[in-house]
């Protein structure tokens, strides 16, 4: 980026998992890369320099799931509205999932939503291409000319495709390209009306529910697929033990699947639907506390290597209603960095760690260099403090979407700057 | 996180009645204690109490019902309240924004309590969550949720035979997942004391971790399931379960868990047979059984609005004595 100034951001805690870099450094920018970490260039006369004294500062994060409703929805959010949040949480990559209006299945919806997010330059939107036109699990679509429009991966949102050959040619279609696939795993039949985990809670509470076996159905028949066709899955969203289980045994025979989980999931679980939050109505269904614990201990275990907002955000008029009639979904994107840090506080991960599952391993899975620091890197920065503590507030929230349980529960760590090609995109 | 029970006052008494989940059984008691005397207005020359004049019940009922929004009608005159009835069919736009406009439309016209069916779990909770602080919410029936005026009039005819709820056995027979009647009777008979609840049905009429859930267990035998039972209750089964992946036929279900006097004969022989009604005659039981000495499902109807008297004037009652400040810190 020409206008990108040249900064020098002095004494934070520099974490670059890429790189194994840990240690209190400087680190220098200009023309949207990072020119030196530790001493500047000599000549380098920065236009502004930012104290991170007890900050952090590491790449920028990479959230390989959050919408913004835009094209389409409008009503419930948009680019610049989600952009802000984004750059307010740190995330400096985010991918789109293409159940906008009109879904993302052909080449420009792509290049608008490139186009729309470029204009507004606070995060970068990677558009995630449709297997199928319009989502609907019958034509594949144009995959080469969704790449070359900047799709890095496809997928289906969240609606998975139900006849198996139309999955399998997708794939492999797919695979043709080395484009990647992003799957939710969830059998449309077994899933089909329910809006609770199947378990003790939702029977007490009568709610139709989506069964642990919906999740492992889907990831049984996708990973068989995946070695049939040699096709790259990311199992997008995993909610059960059983699950992380499936994919820890396949990964380790060398099947080419990756898996995330939401941040969300690690936190809360079903016992939260208890006087129908309408907040916590969302899919995959939050689970048993085992379940949350088994992919607590995936994450740990390097099972799944990257973490996501899976961002939602909804009107309030979604959200209000009888529990199952209600919109599934949460507004996620701004509590990234608390609830990821609280992984750190609880021991589940060290701070490196938990960065890299924010960073490098989401885009590994992307296939893109994002996410690290390196001197010729993209300026994608995020500088935060772990100790700030805040509680989220109506006032204070960013995205257009409100629907959060954790409106109103303190949370610590917040974002002071975030930096996208070297332009600062947020600053507190 | 641990929310405050949303049916109760500050000082714990009934504000809402949404479900029989997080009462105690002392509260349960004194609803049944209170039914006991409305008992009585019937029989009177005038069957009116005057213990809520002047208020307000709307009934708004989102599923067609016939008996519910009858005993709930009769029971709110014979309180002396004024009584409004709203059958709103659901239209496929018509959502929670309808939902929402209709109670504050209501709430203007100074109503003071709800009674709300609706096919969606949840609905009661959620217009409580919603309405003014002034307004009291009675859920008959929301979804396979909750239906507890249903399964407090079930109490009460098992008390007028069975006094002594620590004693029992109770079987639950029919379909059990789509039942919010089984829901309301399995926490109400759970929490009153009753230590052996069963639940019978085929595996796939019974919710995941049933017994966890209720503490109740599960068989698949009707025989077997109602041995030595003092109350054997069965549930409605809608004719649309049939003929699907949830049962072949009627034929089937009938042939096993069908009630005939042949099949009760393994429960005590002072064993009462309830029904929610309406009965499919030869399907979940027989006429025989149905109109036999052991049937208490008249008794039922009946009981049925003295329970509705009871929750109705306590949860109206209890208006009066919370102070608006207090209902209010009881929502934040």
């Amino acid at each position: 980026m020409l206008n990108a100034p040249r900064l020098s951001i002095r004494h934070g805690r520099l974490i670059d998992p890429a790189s194994g870099h840990d240690a209190v450094a400087d680190i220098h920018l200009a023309e949207g890369r990072v020119l030196a970490i530790g001493a500047a260039p000599s000549g380098f006369q920065p236009d502004r320099t930012l104290d991170a004294r007890g900050q952090v500062v590491c790449p920028g994060f990479v959230d390989l799931c959050a919408r913004v409703r835009e094209p389409g929805l409008e009503q419930k959010a948009t680019i610049a509205s989600e952009g802000r949040a984004a750059a307010a949480s740190g995330v400096t990559t985010l991918c789109c999932p293409p159940d906008t209006r009109p879904v993302i299945d052909n080449p420009a919806v792509a290049r608008l939503i490139h186009q729309i997010s470029k204009r507004h330059g606070l995060t970068r939107v990677l558009p995630i291409g449709a297997m199928t036109v319009g989502l609907e699990g019958q034509s594949i679509t144009e995959m080469a000319a969704l790449k070359l429009a900047g799709c890095p991966a496809l997928g289906q949102a969240d609606r998975p495709i139900r006849d198996t050959q139309v999955q399998r040619r997708a794939l492999e279609y797919a695979a043709t390209f080395g484009l990647p696939v992003f799957l939710l795993p969830l059998d449309p039949e077994l899933s089909a009306g329910g809006c609770a985990h199947e378990g003790i809670v939702g029977t007490r509470l009568g709610l139709p529910g989506i069964p642990e076996a919906a999740e492992t159905v889907a990831v049984a028949r996708d990973l068989a697929l995946a070695e049939q066709t040699g096709a790259r899955i990311h199992f997008r969203g995993l909610s059960t033990a059983r699950g992380v289980e499936m994919l820890a045994e396949a990964r380790a025979r060398g099947v080419r699947a990756s898996g995330d989980v939401a941040l969300h999931q690690l936190f809360l679980s079903e016992h939260d639907l208890e006087h129908f939050d309408t907040n916590c109505h969302l899919v995959p269904p939050l689970r048993t506390p085992a379940d949350r614990d088994a992919l607590r201990d995936a994450l740990a275990e390097g099972v799944l290597t990257a973490v996501c907002s899976d961002h939602q955000p909804h009107d309030p008029d979604a959200k209000l209603g009888p529990f199952p009639e209600t919109a599934p979904g949460l507004s996620g994107l701004e509590t990234v960095l608390p609830l990821a840090l609280r992984l750190v506080a609880e021991g589940l991960l060290d701070l490196m760690g938990m960065i890299e599952r924010l960073t490098v391993g989401p885009a590994a899975i992307l296939e893109r260099d994002l996410g690290r620091l390196a001197p010729g890197a993209a300026a994608d920065l995020c500088v935060f403090d772990p100790e700030a503590v805040w509680t989220p507030s109506p006032d204070t929230w960013i995205s257009q979407g409100r629907n959060t349980p954790f409106m109103g529960r303190e949370l610590r760590g917040r974002v002071s700057w975030t930096l996208l090609g070297g332009r600062i995109v947020f600053e507190r | 996180m641990t929310t405050p029970n949303p049916q109760l006052d500050a000082q714990g008494r009934l504000k809402h009645f949404l479900t029989i989940d997080g009462l105690s059984r002392e509260l349960l008691t004194e609803i049944l204690d209170q039914a006991e005397g409305f008992l009585g207005v019937a029989q009177q020359a005038v069957k009116k109490v005057p213990l809520c004049r002047g208020k307000v019940v709307a009934n708004l009922f989102f599923e067609t019902s016939t008996r519910t929004r009858t005993t709930f009608e009769l029971a709110a005159k014979r309180l002396s309240a004024d009584v409004l009835n709203l059958n709103i069919s659901t239209s496929s736009t018509a959502k929670g924004e309808t939902l929402l406009d209709t109670l504050r439309n209501l709430e203007a016209m100074h109503v003071d309590m709800f009674v709300v069916r609706h096919a969606e779990s949840g609905t009661a909770h959620f217009m409580a969550a919603h309405a003014a602080p002034h307004v009291s919410i009675v859920n008959a029936g929301d979804g396979r949720h909750a239906h507890p005026t249903q399964a407090m009039l079930d109490m009460l005819t098992i008390r007028r035979h069975k006094p002594d709820f620590d004693q029992l056995s109770v079987a639950i027979v029919g379909d059990i997942l789509h039942s919010r009647v089984a829901r309301s009777q399995m926490l109400a008979l759970r929490t009153l004391g009753v230590p052996d609840v069963r639940v019978i049905a085929p595996r796939t009429l019974l919710p995941t971790r049933v017994e966890e859930a209720f503490g109740v267990t599960a068989y698949h035998d009707l025989s077997e399931g109602v041995r030595d039972a003092d109350v054997v209750i069965m549930l409605r089964i809608q004719r649309e379960r049939m003929n699907s992946a949830l049962l072949p036929s009627e034929h089937e279900y009938f042939q096993l868990f069908g009630l005939t006097e042949e099949r009760l004969a393994t429960a005590k022989p002072e064993a009462i047979v309830m029904h929610p009604g309406p009965i499919n005659r030869g399907v979940e039981m027989d006429s025989q059984v149905a109109d036999g000495r052991r049937s208490v499902i008249l008794e039922q109807v009946t009981n049925g609005i003295a329970v509705r008297m009871a929750v109705m004037s306590m949860c109206l009652g209890n208006q009066h004595l919370g102070s608006p400040s207090q209902e209010e810190a009881t929502h934040a």
